[in-house]
């Protein structure tokens, strides 16, 4: 399986195929990129680059969205 | 006060009107299908119309048995007949104020320039189910509504924004759970990259036993954030220095606390919110304490400007009814504010004249 990167992935480690931009991270985690935001490494993604941005082994992602609260 | 209303004259027009209520009232007792809401703005298509937006079925006191041409019976013994005013709940037009009171009761909230027109912010947590909450959202009559940031739960997915429509209600990402003003300015960022806009409800918790905020955490975390060009609401306790330096850290509005988060205490402390309102400029915002419609109201009648709510709701019996309950609390308080209300006095002063008795 060496065409797989291994990334922290919103705090669980996970197995992603090489290559990946984030737009293909989210369609393959079947997400709604309008309603994800895309934290890697600590710094926040716009979401114009989901496109160019390839997924690196080694990545920190946090997926975040909005959820009910006061 | 009541208003005498113009009725048709004919016998005709007097039994269309009654063709007419009996349409209605069957209609509202059939009551709308599980998850079926008026949306404000359009009629729906059978039964009345709610203005307001809301639940129809939340809008019928009572249950209305049809008898008869025309006639609605009442369960107990009252008969409506075609001539009397229709019940209130069927009639849009006695949700209208006065025109006398109209700009009073439609002034708006104004935050950072925008107006709303409810003064009342409702928050989307621990509602039963997303159904519910939406119904109880349009039934509060809110237009700004709270939302958290949290992961993306990779098993489930479900975000909030597949039932709340971000054309509908105006979103305020809140920083709740926060303990740190760095983890609440990360949130924040997080919050505005989402693409709605950048208003916040910054929120720093200094205990977790009480929630209460860490003042100095939110003064720095509010200084960072509207520097970075963030229209900040700042959660807060009902401290008037710290009330002060928000503002002049340029928060839009300053939100106290009614009592702690979830609590249902209601205004623990009316006087010092009501010092924070006269010492502020911006809008003050009651936040987190109110229980039921009377902490609403108490807290409106002390002039505050809006207040934000969530346990309230999500954890009434019945969240839509509480939701409308509020709704007129929010409005009957302000009213009251505005009225100005009649001294106190622990004396008793006769309301009938003491002159003209008999020997």
């Amino acid at each position: 399986m060496a065409e797989r990167i291994r990334v922290h992935l919103n705090g669980e480690d996970r197995d992603i195929p090489t290559g990946l931009t984030v737009r293909g991270l989210l369609e393959s985690l079947e997400l709604e990129p309008r309603l994800v935001v895309v934290e890697r490494n600590r710094e926040i993604l716009s979401r114009v680059r989901y496109d160019d941005v390839v997924v690196g082994e080694g990545d920190t992602l946090e997926l975040v969205h909005f959820v009910g609260g006061g | 006060m009541a208003k005498t209303r113009k009725r048709g004259g004919s016998a005709e027009a007097g039994r269309e009107r009654a063709a007419e209520l009996a349409r209605r009232d069957a209609a509202a007792q059939r009551g709308p299908e599980p998850g079926e809401v008026a949306k404000g703005g359009e009629a729906p298509p059978a039964g009345p119309t709610v203005p307001w937006g809301g639940v129809v079925r939340e809008d019928a006191p009572v249950e209305l048995r049809l008898h008869g041409k025309g006639v609605v019976q009442h369960p107990t013994t009252r008969v409506r007949r075609a001539s009397e005013r229709p019940a209130p709940w069927a009639d849009p037009a006695l949700e209208m104020p006065p025109p006398s009171l109209r700009e009073l009761e439609e002034e708006p909230l104004v935050i950072a320039g925008q107006a709303f027109r409810s003064r009342l912010i409702v928050g989307s947590g621990k509602y039963p189910d997303p159904t519910v909450m939406v119904a109880a959202l349009r039934a509060s009559g809110t237009e700004m509504v709270t939302v958290a940031v949290r992961r993306v739960d990779l098993a489930r997915r479900e975000g909030i924004l597949n039932v709340l429509d971000p054309n509908e209600f105006f979103l305020l990402a809140n920083t709740a759970g926060c303990f740190a003003a760095e983890e609440a300015i990360r949130y924040a960022r997080l919050a505005r990259a989402a693409g709605f806009n950048e208003w916040l409800k910054l929120e720093v918790i200094g205990d977790q036993e009480t929630l209460l905020p860490d003042t100095q955490a939110t003064l720095e975390a509010a200084h960072a954030l509207t520097g970075e060009g963030f229209k900040v609401m700042a959660y807060t306790n009902d401290d008037l220095v710290t009330a002060m330096r928000l503002e002049d850290a340029g928060c839009v509005a300053v939100m106290p606390l009614a009592s702690p988060i979830g609590s249902g205490l209601g205004v623990v402390n009316p006087y010092f919110i009501r010092e924070i309102k006269r010492r502020l400029s911006v809008p003050v915002i009651v936040d987190a304490g109110v229980g039921t419609a009377s902490d609403a109201c108490i807290t409106m009648e002390n002039g505050m400007d809006g207040i934000l709510m969530n346990t309230a709701l999500a954890e009434a019996d019945d969240p839509v009814a509480m939701a409308r309950a509020m709704r007129y609390a929010v409005r009957a308080g302000r009213l009251a504010y505005r009225a100005g209300r009649m001294p106190a006095r622990e004396i008793a002063v006769p309301s009938s004249p003491t002159r003209g008795m008999l020997d």
